[in-house]
């Protein structure tokens, strides 16, 4: 709505509309001692031409990732969204539906959701995916909570390479419940069995397995850790970047019981962090238990193939404060752009993105490592992510690197992770070898700017 | 509607039928008909304690979802296995092959605190 009318004329017939002779007498019942009885210290108003100006200034300021190489990730990852997306989720019919509870009414919408879940059981390898969460860390939370249910025991054993927003989020979940959470120190990047063991006991309700964990590693123990954890009675919970599931073993395969992630990755744009969609898929044992919104399959009176909500039994608008969450709505528009995207590309499509993410990121870390004084921090196998260190702290690397339109990575200073001189860098699809060179030239640059021939300074007028 | 003479009754809509120490607990034919077709019972585990009153489980019908209240207190030696493949059983037989758990009272004296069928039936006419 860019223009709403508010002249003297429109409020006197408002409120000669409502019965009430003038605006303060809406105030009536707010004491007067609590009235403000000056004005408000803001700035005189502003003509609508000036109005523009300012708002186009104020936007300005904000840098797209569009105009620069794009390192960074951590999370909210920069992969390419086919116009088709766009298109399907700016139709309206899609765009102001809100919770489908008029399965009449709903078809479409219903169907696309049933068709999000489709597709992430098949992504995932599990059996039940529910309709989306708010976000991969809240999804998370989530599965905790099953599992503690589930297992009427109070232990998570999360790991130390978990993303450390996930981690905040999760603590936030654990508030108030009577469920503690037990870190498993990493190993040179992954987590080791033996760790898992040591801290696994009778009171354990999960452990928790992010894979590629936060610094883009595939951790190569989790048949060995599935065993341990299976052995004492808890649950296994991945937490698993979608992406990476066109190539890497699925979760089903590993007879995780619960499966998260932040699908961002799926067609969404990164937008400052959100809106995002979390996935949920699990074991069709924890049916009962699943948070959230469900869409199943149906005949209608008919016999005609039909969409309802299903299971509803589980959710707050029945069950109250016995629900199995208290999230009963979804992120329907984010999970129908992951749902035309995963459509779109099909399994050989999303193999072919996960493919030049692997292939991509590798010759990025090759190139660092061979031609900068970066050096990967962790020599495990990674997917599309991985850390660096090198003789510039990394925090200067990013301000060094905005200057040129990159986006260097993102500085592990500030999650106070042992990791001080980490930077996480992430290569997407999107990366071309060009951009990656001038990454590399860069980091070359920063650790030795003195050094510099004729050939390089042109390059660097490039980048 | 069937409210045998032979049961007690809570007035959460339970039955139980004590033999000697052992307790089988169902719900009522009243309690089936409110809530509509069954579709899932969860039962507690083996050896797990109950308490007079005390939920013990959860009822799930289509549009409505009910706590079970164990009408007396011991431990768990039974659940009917049937229900986890066939909920709707409940609706069909509530007093036999509907029956839910079987529990080993660890207080007779509170059998007394049940209704009667009378009392039951004077309960459903209010």
């Amino acid at each position: 709505m860019p223009y709403v009318a508010n002249t003297d004329q429109n409020r006197k017939e408002m409120l000669e509309k409502i019965g009430v002779g003038s605006f303060e007498e809406l105030l009536r019942d707010i004491p007067p001692e609590l009235l403000l009885k000056k004005p408000l210290n803001l700035p005189s108003a502003l003509s609508e031409l000036e109005v523009t100006n300012l708002m186009r200034e104020l936007s300005e300021q904000n840098k797209s990732s569009l105009e620069y190489a794009n390192f960074s990730g951590a999370g909210s990852y920069d992969h390419f969204i086919p116009a088709v997306v766009d298109q399907i989720i700016s139709r309206s019919e899609f765009y102001t539906a809100y919770t489908p509870y008029q399965a009449e009414a709903s078809q479409g919408t219903l169907q696309s959701i049933y068709e999000f879940q489709s597709l992430i059981c098949q992504l995932t390898g599990m059996e039940l995916a529910n309709a989306s969460l708010y976000d991969g860390g809240s999804a998370l939370g989530e599965a905790c909570l099953l599992a503690h249910y589930q297992t009427e025991r109070n232990r998570i054993l999360v790991p130390g390479n978990l993303h450390p927003f996930y981690k905040r989020v999760l603590k936030t979940y654990v508030s108030g419940q009577e469920l503690r959470l037990i870190e498993v120190a990493h190993n040179e990047g992954q987590i080791r069995a033996s760790s898992v063991k040591e801290k696994l006991d009778n009171k354990s309700a999960a452990v928790v397995i992010q894979n590629p964990n936060f610094f883009g590693i595939i951790e190569e123990e989790i048949e060995e850790i599935e065993k341990l954890t299976h052995s004492s009675g808890a649950l296994l919970i991945m937490v698993c970047d979608p992406i990476s599931l066109g190539i890497l073993k699925t979760p089903g395969e590993y007879n995780a019981d619960i499966v998260v992630g932040e699908g961002q990755s799926l067609g969404n744009r990164m937008s400052f962090g959100g809106p995002y969609l979390g996935y949920f898929a699990c074991k069709k044992e924890y049916l009962r238990r699943l948070p959230g919104r469900l869409i199943g399959a149906t005949l209608d009176n008919r016999g005609q193939k039909g969409y309802v909500m299903t299971l509803q039994t589980r959710e707050q608008h029945i069950r109250r404060e016995k629900a199995t969450s208290n999230i009963c709505t979804n992120q329907g528009l984010m999970a129908l752009a992951a749902t035309v995207y995963l459509s779109l590309l099909g399994k050989q499509g999303i193999r072919q993105v996960a493919e030049l993410c692997l292939q991509k990121s590798h010759y990025a870390a090759e190139k660092i490592e061979s031609e900068t004084g970066f050096k990967r921090k962790f020599k495990a196998p990674f997917f599309k992510e991985f850390v660096i260190e090198g003789p510039v702290a990394p925090k200067k690397v990013v301000k060094a690197g905005l200057k040129q339109k990159l986006l260097a990575g993102v500085d592990l200073s500030q999650f106070k992770i042992g990791l001080d001189q980490g930077l996480l860098v992430a290569v997407t699809e999107k990366r071309s070898r060009t951009e990656i060179d001038q990454f590399a030239l860069f980091l070359q640059k920063l650790v030795q700017p003195e050094v510099k021939s004729v050939s390089e300074s042109r390059k660097e007028v490039k980048v | 509607m069937l409210v045998p003479d032979t049961l007690k009754y809570t007035k959460e809509h339970e039955w139980v039928k004590s033999e000697s120490n052992i307790a089988t607990i169902g719900i009522t034919d009243y309690a089936q008909g409110e809530l509509g077709d069954v579709v899932f019972v969860e039962m507690p585990k083996l050896g797990a304690k109950v308490t007079q009153m005390q939920p013990f489980g959860v009822i799930e019908a289509v549009k409505a979802v009910s706590e079970l209240f164990s009408p007396v207190s011991g431990e768990v030696t039974e659940t009917n296995s049937k229900l986890e493949t066939e909920a709707g059983i409940i609706n069909k037989d509530p007093y036999g092959e509907g029956w839910i758990i079987k529990v080993k009272i660890s207080n007779q004296t509170e059998i007394d605190n049940l209704l009667t069928a009378d009392k039951y039936k004077e309960l459903l006419n209010k």
